[in-house]
């Protein structure tokens, strides 16, 4: 089966044909069916390829299909890598690609652009499984470029809004100022290891000093492309804008699975940034910076994505932080049990703003667990899924990021709980000023109030049993469990663990930790249930003064004003002086110069041209005298 | 009759037909030009992807001052070969819906500007190849200035004498190389066999340059290009930007670098950095453009700066970069002066901002817009991309901070191609472009030949890399042993 | 032949110089400074003469005919100059009643 990998993609890309080529003639149940079907296709084919894998002694298989680009001494690949990590990503986009695809035939269904949707969405799925299976940096850099595309294809699916559309650019060109470091790491890979294969690059640099300059470099460059892709300081702020998009995008890509692209890649080249420890170093601030940027963005946010997508941004940071003290399986554990959880979230939001006609602010929400009971369950247990109260799936990822961030250094850890508190926090602010209280909405959206289509329901139950018991594959050892997860891609980490050295803490303080952030996330449930329910506490309105933090914090701290400021207008102004002094005036004044130089010479040369004979005569005679003089003297 | 006369010469035979023939005159010429395209799939298929020079002719032409009419293909003209033949149909079919007047002449000159290219980039003698490059120059200059727009004579004027004052400097050097060879011969291979000391060939260098510069252009010698883009007719600035630009590069490739190899060991650094200078400049200032065809000649600018920085790397990988990035800008950037064309003419305006919202009156436009301005900005799978990962990695291979600073095009292109499809296609109508109608007929098809090329190529380049594979590595061999033997 | 040659040599070299130099400066300066046409056309022919008896005198000191041959040339040229350049003359008269260079000052600019 395992030879049959390259089906995975075909599968979705065949979608992507027959619902874009038919888009105007195929009926919105046979779209929705294609659509859905090839990305099922797809997921029982990894399940097989998976299990396959399980059981399988090598736990590595490159399948090679042909050589796309060679030039000198230059061989790049059109090849496959198939290996614990490279086949669970295979099963989270293409099962989780599955469930949304399916919520997708509920929640667009009555969009005009149908077919495109779902083709758009295919053709995602197929970039996205490309950047996982990708056996060498350049296919995956054309996922990693084709999901940017898709990005930008279905924020700005809605591009009769002017203000989408300029999300969705704004989503392209930060992802591409990422690319860019990604691709100069390319080279420099390729000049440092003469290949941009997987297998030949990390046996090499395994073989390499630590904290070589070439390898933090390398890792430097590669880490921007990863901060570009997976919406970090400072270019996370295309994000929270890419919530322009459809609901189910914003599940899929902007929480599920493209934004964890940059973790899945440092992930990949593990062993690069193990030898780096200078990058690691950057990667744990600037992760946790963001962790912290995005989690007190949240609290103060009353649109109910932008809550989701800073908490999406929050929670991209934590996994960043987990790579960044070494924690591969635990970053890598994060990305599977948030992408559960963060698609549920999502996904019961764009069910909350299904029913409340297209309403996203929580303000005129309140009150709706009675009439959309399932979205209302589905979504609480989300909420306590990534808040980390156990036994939920997120309990176990994040402890184990913070259980090696306190290993690492103390200071991090107590700013990472702190964030995972606030992140209790905003998260039931969300889920109790959405479904608790009273309806705060119009009568109209009152009528309307209904609970979502089975079609939608049932991926959210999915999802939310996902999200309940995913946890349980990673079970540290101090409560009893194995850690399959760890077992599983030891393949992968091995190398950079066997360097790292084995955790060192004592069951005692393991329990501390957890019990530290537990109580944690537990006492900010409580201060949010107080203010929110006790209290019923409405955020006021945007107009209304309020106290500096919390209007540095609506205003997400001015970001977007401050790169208006520093880098978009003085790029604007830089063009404008560029075109109209340096080019117009500057270069092609020189040029035009020349030409009229010559016509102004020739105005004051032709008066010679006096037309007197005698003149002429003259003229000629001196010359010749002047000759023979010259001619005299000369010699 | 040998077969490369069937390409080189067609043409011209069917600039002579065009120009009596009666007046229906423009599908006649379309099935005209598919001939010379055959003729090169026919020598495609016959040739032999090695370093050798095939299907070469040579017949004394004035043998009192040795000049030879000597002709032949390697990988490199191949490359060109197909390029010219494969854009002349598609801008000739590309007119078919603007009517020119006296269509006879119109058709007659593009046939004999392409007569001009063929000879330029199979030429192996240096004064047939400075007839091919003046032969090239007049027609596009009479295209432009008859057919173009707005103040169409004064510009095409500074285009004619900017350009013609590079090749006149290029001829003194053609001239000087033809003095030093023993037995005064034009001959390439003469040219190439010269050992002249540096100085010399540093002169050489900047004179074969400037006429090369121009013609690209290279920043700063770039101001000619923008208002000549603008202003003359559609068929006439793809000419322009598909196809005679390339004759600049070709020109570098075969000309300029073999031939003063210490001149550009000398110079070459300098000129990589006018480059990179180049695409920086060009993109900044296609971020503020209001008028559509200037935004894409800023653009072409760029990108054309890349292709520059690639060949002065000198690497196998930069200038296998070029080769097919010559082939893909010239295929993007007839698209993307296609798309122009189909929206000026259908708004009457070049102006963005009276566009907006086309992509919902016109949604197969909106996809065939997209797919093109992709493989503009070099997405993965498009052909774009793989020309700009080569250039970029040659250009690495150079410097790592000029790779950095010409990478830069990575971003900037976005900005602005987006930028630009933005303005025209998303957003909401207004009362030009709510009417916009869709492709149809001639359109649809152009558009489907740029399009499926834009994938095809970047999905399976290796067929196009392979055919100059042999004759860059050998190339690039020959030229750094010289630099080297020097030191 | 060679009394002719005997006669000539009887006039040291430098003085035929000096009289073409005298002869020929009379003509530049007829030429530069008269206006009529003709008489600057005289003076052409007086500057042409003054070479033609040079080229004679060097002819005889040298002992080599060719210069001699030349002389008939001039003549020759001299002859058809003078047809050509007084049918001009006459045309101008005819058009403008009047010799003067002067008044064909149109050709300018």
């Amino acid at each position: 089966m395992i030879k049959l990998v390259y089906l995975i993609p075909l599968f979705p890309m065949l979608g992507f044909l027959i619902n874009g080529l038919g888009r105007n003639v195929l009926p919105k149940s046979v779209v929705g069916f294609i659509g859905s079907l090839t990305v099922l296709l797809s997921f029982i084919l990894s399940l097989t390829i998976f299990f396959e894998l399980n059981a399988s002694q090598t736990k590595s298989f490159i399948v090679p299909l042909f050589d796309w680009i060679s030039a000198g001494n230059l061989t790049i690949p059109f090849s496959f890598l198939l290996d614990p990590l490279s086949s669970l990503m295979l099963l989270i986009i293409t099962g989780i690609g599955f469930l949304i695809h399916v919520y997708s035939t509920g929640y667009m269904h009555n969009d005009a652009g149908f077919a495109k949707f779902f083709s758009y969405l295919n053709l995602f799925i197929f970039f996205m499984l490309l950047l996982v299976l990708g056996s060498n940096y350049v296919i995956m850099f054309i996922g990693w470029e084709g999901v940017g595309l898709c990005s930008y294809l279905l924020i700005g699916f809605w591009f009769t809004n002017a203000s989408y559309a300029s999300a969705a650019k704004k989503a392209f060109v930060m992802n591409r100022i990422g690319d860019l470091g990604f691709l100069i790491a390319v080279f420099l890979i390729f000049t440092t290891f003469g290949s941009v294969e997987f297998a030949k690059i990390f046996p090499q640099a395994a073989n390499m000093v630590s904290g070589d300059k070439i390898l933090i470099l390398i890792t430097a460059l590669l880490f921007v492309g990863a901060i570009g892709k997976s919406a970090q300081i400072p270019l996370f702020t295309w994000l929270p804008d890419a919530m322009a998009g459809p609901t189910p995008v914003s599940a899929l890509i902007h929480a599920a699975t493209m934004v964890t692209a940059g973790i899945y890649m440092i992930s990949r080249s593990n062993i690069l940034f193990t030898l780096a420890p200078q990058t690691l170093e950057v990667v744990s601030i600037i992760g946790l910076a963001t962790a912290i940027l995005g989690a007190t963005i949240a609290v103060t946010q009353t649109d109910i994505k932008k809550v989701l997508a800073y908490s999406t941004v929050s929670q991209l940071g934590y996994m960043f932080l987990g790579l960044g003290v070494g924690a591969y399986t635990g970053a890598f554990f994060h990305v599977i049990t948030h992408a559960f959880f963060k698609a549920l979230l999502f996904l019961g939001a764009g069910s909350v703003i299904h029913a409340m006609s297209n309403e996203q602010d929580m303000r005129h929400m309140g009150g709706l667990k009675k009439k959309l009971p399932i979205t209302f369950l589905t979504m609480m247990i989300g909420t306590v899924a990534i808040a980390g109260l156990p036994p939920f799936a997120g309990f176990f990822s994040k402890d184990e990021i913070l259980a090696h961030v306190y290993e690492h250094n103390k200071i991090l850890w107590i700013i990472g709980v702190i964030g995972a508190v606030f992140t209790s926090f905003y998260m039931f602010r969300m889920l109790f000023l959405t479904f608790s209280g009273t309806f705060r909405g119009t009568h109209e959206q009152e009528h309307h109030l209904h609970e979502s289509p089975k079609s939608m329901t049932i991926p959210l139950i999915i999802l939310a049993v996902l999200s309940a018991i995913g946890g349980f594959i990673g079970i540290p050892e101090v409560l009893g469990g194995k850690h399959w997860l760890a077992g599983f891609l030891s393949p992968v980490f091995g190398s950079s663990s066997s360097i790292m050295g084995e955790s060192g803490l004592d069951h005692t303080t393991e329990f501390i930790l957890m019990g530290v952030s537990v109580a944690g996330a537990l006492a900010a449930l409580l201060f949010a249930y107080t203010r929110y329910v006790k209290n019923a506490h409405v955020p006021v309105g945007d107009q209304v003064k309020r106290n500096a933090l919390a209007k540095i914090s609506l205003n997400k701290y001015y970001v977007d004003e401050i790169y208006a400021a520093l880098i978009t207008r003085p790029l604007d102004a830089l063009s404008r002086f560029f075109f109209k002094v340096v080019d117009k005036a500057g270069i092609d004044g020189i040029v035009n110069g020349l030409g009229s130089g010559a016509n102004e010479a020739s105005k004051g040369f032709r008066l010679l041209q006096a037309g007197n004979v005698g003149f002429y005569l003259f003229m000629m005679v001196a010359g010749i005298i002047a000759l023979l003089v010259y001619g005299f003297y000369k010699f | 009759m040998d077969k490369i006369f069937l390409v080189v010469l067609t043409p011209l035979l069917c600039a002579l037909i065009a120009f009596i023939k009666g007046p229906a005159v423009k599908k006649w010429a379309l099935a005209a030009s598919l001939l010379p395209l055959a003729f090169s799939i026919l020598l495609l298929s016959q040739f032999n992807a090695d370093a050798s020079t095939q299907f070469a002719v040579d017949y004394p032409w004035i043998p009192a001052l040795g000049i030879h009419f000597k002709l032949g293909i390697d990988g490199i003209s191949m490359i060109l070969l197909l390029l010219t033949n494969l854009l002349v149909p598609l801008i000739i079919l590309s007119s078919f819906k603007q009517e020119p007047k006296n269509p006879n002449a119109f058709y007659s000159l593009i046939f004999f500007m392409q007569a001009g290219l063929l000879v330029v980039f199979t030429a192996l003698d240096g004064f047939l190849f400075y007839i091919g490059w003046e032969a090239a120059l007049l027609p596009i200059y009479f295209i432009c200035a008859l057919w173009g727009s707005g103040d169409r004579i004064r510009i095409n004027l500074k285009f004619f004498i900017y350009t013609i004052a590079g090749s006149l400097i290029m001829l003194i050097a053609i001239i000087y190389l033809h003095l030093q060879t023993p037995g005064h011969k034009y001959d390439i291979e003469a040219f190439y066999k010269l050992n002249l000391d540096p100085h010399t060939q540093a002169w050489i260098f900047w004179a074969f340059f400037l006429a090369f510069a121009i013609k690209m252009p290279i920043f700063p010698f770039h101001t000619w290009q923008p208002d000549t883009y603008t202003e003359s007719p559609t068929a006439g600035t793809m000419l322009l930007s598909g196809i005679m630009l390339k004759m600049g590069i070709y020109g570098v490739i075969r000309w300029l670098i073999p031939v003063a190899p210490l001149g550009f060991a000398a110079w070459g650094q300098t000129v990589l950095i006018l480059s990179v200078i180049g695409i920086v400049y060009a993109s900044i200032i296609a971020f503020t453009q209001k008028d559509i065809k200037r935004l894409i000649a800023y653009s072409s600018i760029a990108h054309v700066g890349l292709i520059a920085a690639g060949i002065f790397a000198w690497n196998v990988q930069g200038l296998q970069g070029a080769m097919i990035q010559m082939l893909n800008h010239g295929i993007n950037v007839v698209g993307m002066f296609f798309i122009a064309d189909i929206i000026i003419r259908r708004l009457g305006t070049r102006e963005l901002s009276q566009m907006g919202g086309i992509a919902k009156t016109a949604p197969q436009f909106a996809i065939a817009f997209l797919i093109i301005l992709l493989g503009t900005v070099a997405l993965p799978l498009t052909n774009g991309f793989i020309g700009e990962f080569l250039l970029l990695m040659g250009v690495y291979s150079y410097g790592i901070w000029y790779a950095a600073v010409a990478g830069l095009t990575i971003i900037f292109g976005a900005v602005y191609m987006f930028r630009m499809y933005q303005k025209v296609m998303l957003g909401t109508t207004n009362e030009h472009t709510s009417l916009f109608a869709d492709i149809d007929g001639t359109e649809k098809t152009i558009l489907l030949i740029i399009c499926a090329l834009v994938i095809i190529i970047g999905v399976y380049p290796q067929t196009i890399l392979h055919i100059s594979e042999a004759a860059v590595s050998n190339l690039v061999e020959v030229v750094n042993g010289k630099i080297q033997g020097f030191k | 032949m060679e009394t002719v040659n005997q006669v000539i040599k009887g006039v040291p070299l430098n003085h035929y110089i000096l009289l073409s130099a005298i002869i020929f400066s009379i003509g530049v300066v007829g030429v530069l400074i008269r206006r009529n046409a003709i008489v600057i056309f005289m003076s052409v022919e007086l500057m042409l003469n003054a070479v033609n008896l040079l080229l004679t005198a060097f002819s005889v000191y040298h002992n080599d005919a060719s210069g001699q041959v030349f002389v008939f040339f001039i003549m020759a040229l001299a002859a058809a100059e003078v047809a050509v350049g007084l049918a001009i003359i006459v045309m101008i008269y005819r058009n403008t009643n009047s010799t003067d260079v002067n008044v064909l000052n149109k050709l300018k600019w």
